[in-house]
């Protein structure tokens, strides 16, 4: 077989993500009565990216056969942060930001550590840390609230070239720094082995705990990035849980569609952003057939779940019937 | 043995696994440039032995020297660094990354950081054409690769290595004929080259092509060591039994009920590359032991007959009549009434965490209710009449299965199933790990159930409960029934020369009874 066939079955999951979300975004913005511009593309992506970041934090996680349930929290809280810090002069401003991002480190590492070294079931140990994220974010924003450094809020979320979306820049920039050179680390393969047969990996001495530590660690820091562009885009910082709960909810929704698999070891943060630009514009589907917005939650549900089980037809070819199990 | 210092040297190694000992004060000795051969029975030690040179398990006393200075192994991959490289039974591969990925896996190679796919491809393309399989894509996934395959790429990867001391566990149990010789070149070469190479295997013929030097295991001691050629076939059987029947198996009935139709039968049964042929019966009030290595056929076999497998070919008969069972739940319906005592009692037998009562009643729930209405009463009888007859020793019927011993978790899964009466009682291995006092229960109350009327097919790896337990033993090897024992027939040094395919002083009967 040549090398193509290989790579392309490895990029399927990756492809098909791309495909549903072209597909949707064609219906969306054919239908969309100011159609394919600039200024369409340029909300759509800035509603998009943030689910992305989010969404490469769970992918993150998820490719070591874990979840984290905390993501959409600390999304939240270095929002609030952000509110308070992302201020003032460049120099401040600057400060604000490493800072954010350093806290959004630190609640990766924790989740990490937690899980780890503690031995910790991953979904209960990000359900009690997310809780606690959460907590945090309410104390620093008990009412939505706060500022931030406009310049850098309106050229983030504005036009590159007056044509190109900045968020969507940042975002490719976000996946040549963190994610290309994690999946083609030591510690990337050691996440991917670790999820696909943590056995397997630990005979061939792979390390896993660092791996695994890895993986947590830039999802808190994804995370972050996700919760200043939150600031960017509402110039305020608002603890609010039930959007909070969302994105983790989301998140994972987005992971799936991206083909990354939820047994770990397999999938790719790439997938995984077009997985959540597929499902965002799902979700904006209805508003341009002008359907009432009652709709969307079923709606957004019943696509889900057609795209999901395109991912399932594997199962049909299992000859034993003990290893839908595994 | 030469006046140097050997290689590497193993000296008064002991292994306990709870109140089970593995190796008993073990003595190796590994000098390069030789093939050394490990024999020894399922279970005589030689798998612990290899997991401790290997660093995977931690000795509970003993020392080990590598070039005359003493070594302890944490961890695999100090093994690894030491060039000790252990090519598992079990294998050791990912099954979601690349051939190349798991070929590099212990040490990629790196430039700025990152994993340089260019070098690591040309190393693990080096590393397949000198373990003779350049035929295999470096970017295939594993998991997409057949069993043979697999295998061949964790020979490469241990090759990519560079060990000083390399170890085969049963590497061949999985290869075709052609791979095998492929294999045996590459081993001779390494020899060669200086390597010292450890292989375990139960085929005899490949000892005597490769080994230089043997040593026999017999429960977790090395009983003798000798150069390879030295002793017959039948020698080393001996020194592999060496054991004493234990009197702890009730009387076998005088005559075989011989007369009676099958209960349960199967008519050249096959499925993928797993199960050839299989024809066999089992008549109402027999014990028919599965026999033969571990892994040659006998789970898939009795998966089969409780409709777990898919893509079968064959007949299952029950009283004569065809069948297609479909599911575990089609198996115990009633005109079928089967029950299959699973392996692994942790994840397919019981639900660990739930109260024992609960496990008692799964299986029977259907029998207990009525509209979906359990009937708590008729319940409670069953399950007293069943903590009865196997004497299950448990605190309470609400406490969680889990916080019971081996045994009496063991038991716990025998008494779900005979809540249902079953009238076929399949068991894959049901003595394992549990002590010999429920042992002898569980050997017992099989007599009693097969003297109540049920036919029972009864795999297990110790060689002593099938001559205790059987009325007849069908020996698989590869698949394949190879050889059927009747009554006396049933003797150790039989069963042993069966399943290693080597034909002792009985030439082998046919193929099992066929309608």
């Amino acid at each position: 077989m040549k090398d193509w066939r290989y790579w392309l079955a490895e990029q399927r999951g990756t492809l098909l993500a791309l495909g549903i979300f072209i597909v949707m975004f064609i219906i969306y913005t054919s239908n969309h009565p100011a159609g394919f511009t600039a200024n369409v593309v340029q909300t759509a992506a800035n509603k998009g990216v943030l689910l992305a970041f989010v969404a490469m934090a769970q992918t993150l996680v998820v490719i070591t056969a874990g979840i984290d349930l905390s993501v959409g929290m600390i999304f939240l809280l270095t929002n609030c942060l952000a509110s308070w810090l992302v201020v003032g002069t460049p120099m401040q401003t600057t400060l604000g930001v490493i800072a954010v991002l350093a806290v959004g480190l630190l609640c990766g590492a924790i989740n990490g550590a937690i899980v780890i070294y503690g031995r910790l079931q991953p979904i209960v140990a990000t359900i009690a840390t997310g809780a606690v994220y959460y907590g945090i974010g309410l104390l620093l924003r008990p009412f939505p609230g706060g500022s931030v450094n406009e310049d850098l809020a309106d050229a983030m979320t504005g036009r590159v070239f007056d044509v190109v979306p900045a968020s969507l820049v940042v975002l490719f920039g976000i996946v040549l720094v963190i994610w290309v050179p994690f999946s083609r680390s030591v510690l990337g393969r050691a996440a991917y082995a670790a999820g696909s047969s943590e056995t397997a990996a630990y005979m061939s001495g792979v390390p896993i705990r660092r791996g695994k530590f890895a993986a947590y660690t830039l999802a808190g820091l994804l995370a972050a990035i996700g919760g200043l562009f939150l600031t960017f885009f509402t110039y305020t910082g608002d603890a609010a849980y039930a959007s909070g709960n969302a994105y983790t909810l989301f998140s994972i929704a987005a992971v799936v569609l991206g083909g990354v698999s939820l047994f770990g070891g397999k999938g790719s943060a790439i997938g995984a952003i077009f997985g959540a630009l597929a499902f965002r514009t799902i979700g904006d589907l209805l508003f341009v057939f002008d359907f009432d917005p009652l709709w969307q939650p079923l709606f957004q549900g019943v696509i889900l779940l057609i795209a999901v089980s395109l991912g399932a037809f594997a199962l049909f070819r299992v000859r034993n019937r003990l290893e839908w199990f595994l | 043995m030469d006046s140097a210092v050997p290689l590497f040297r193993m000296e008064g190694i002991s292994k306990r696994y709870g109140g089970v000992r593995a190796l008993e004060k073990a003595e190796l000795v590994v000098t390069s440039g030789s093939i050394h051969a490990i024999l020894g029975e399922n279970g005589a030690g030689k798998s612990t032995l290899i997991k401790v040179m290997a660093g995977v398990v931690a000795p509970d006393e003993g020392r080990m020297t590598l070039d005359g200075r003493e070594v302890t192994f944490p961890s695999p991959a100090a093994a690894n660094q030491a060039g000790i490289v252990c090519i598992f039974q079990e294998l050791s591969l990912v099954p979601d990354l690349s051939v190349a990925d798991n070929i590099v896996i212990s040490d990629p190679p790196k430039r700025f950081g990152m994993i340089d796919r260019g070098a690591q491809r040309r190393i693990a393309e080096e590393a397949l054409a000198r373990a003779g399989a350049a035929d295999i894509h470096p970017l295939a996934l594993v998991k997409d690769l057949p069993l043979s395959r697999r295998q061949m790429v964790e020979i490469a990867k241990a090759l990519a290595r560079k060990p000083r001391i390399l170890i085969l566990d049963e590497a061949t149990s999985a290869l075709t004929a052609a791979d095998v010789s492929k294999i045996f070149a590459v081993l001779k070469r390494l020899r060669g080259e200086g390597l010292a190479l450890l292989y375990i295997s139960h085929r005899m013929n490949e000892i005597a092509e490769l080994a230089d030097q043997c040593t026999v295991f017999r429960n977790g001691r090395n009983v003798a060591s000798y150069k390879a050629g030295s002793k017959s076939d039948n020698e080393v059987v001996e020194l592999m039994i060496g054991r004493e029947y234990s009197h702890i198996f009730p009387p076998k009935p005088a005559a075989v009920p011989g007369a009676a139709a099958p209960r349960l039968e199967a008519r050249k049964l096959s499925w993928t590359d797993r199960l050839h042929d299989i024809s066999l019966t089992v008549r109402a009030g027999e014990v028919v032991g599965l026999g033969g290595l571990d892994g040659q056929g006998q789970r898939e076999l009795l998966l089969a007959f409780f409709g777990v497998l898919r893509g079968l070919s064959g007949e299952v008969l029950i009283d004569g009549k065809p069948v297609a069972i479909s599911s575990p739940s089609a198996a115990r319906e009633d005109g079928i009434g089967m029950a299959l005592i699973p392996e692994d009692r942790k994840t397919e037998g019981l639900m660990l965490p739930m109260t024992v009562r609960e496990n008692l009643s799964f299986a029977a729930l259907d029998r207990l209710s009525k509209g979906g209405i359990i009937d708590r009463a008729a319940e409670q009888r069953l399950i007293d009449d069943m903590v009865a007859l196997l004497a299950i020793k448990t605190a309470g019927l609400d406490i969680p299965v889990g916080a019971l011993s081996g045994g009496n978790q063991q038991k716990v899964v025998i008494a779900k199933w005979l809540m249902r009466q079953p009238r076929i009682i399949l068991l894959n291995d049901p003595t394992r790990g549990i002590d010999v006092g429920t042992k002898q229960e569980l050997y017992q109350l099989m007599r009693k159930l097969a003297d109540a009327g049920a036919a029972i097919l009864f795999y297990s790896t110790d060689y002593d409960e099938l001559i205790g337990c059987c009325d007849r033993v069908l020996v698989l090897y590869d698949g394949a029934v190879k050889r059927e024992l009747v009554g006396a027939e049933i003797t150790e040094r039989a069963l042993i020369a069966s399943a290693l395919n080597i034909h002792g002083e009985e030439s082998p009967v046919g193929l099992g009874a066929t309608a």
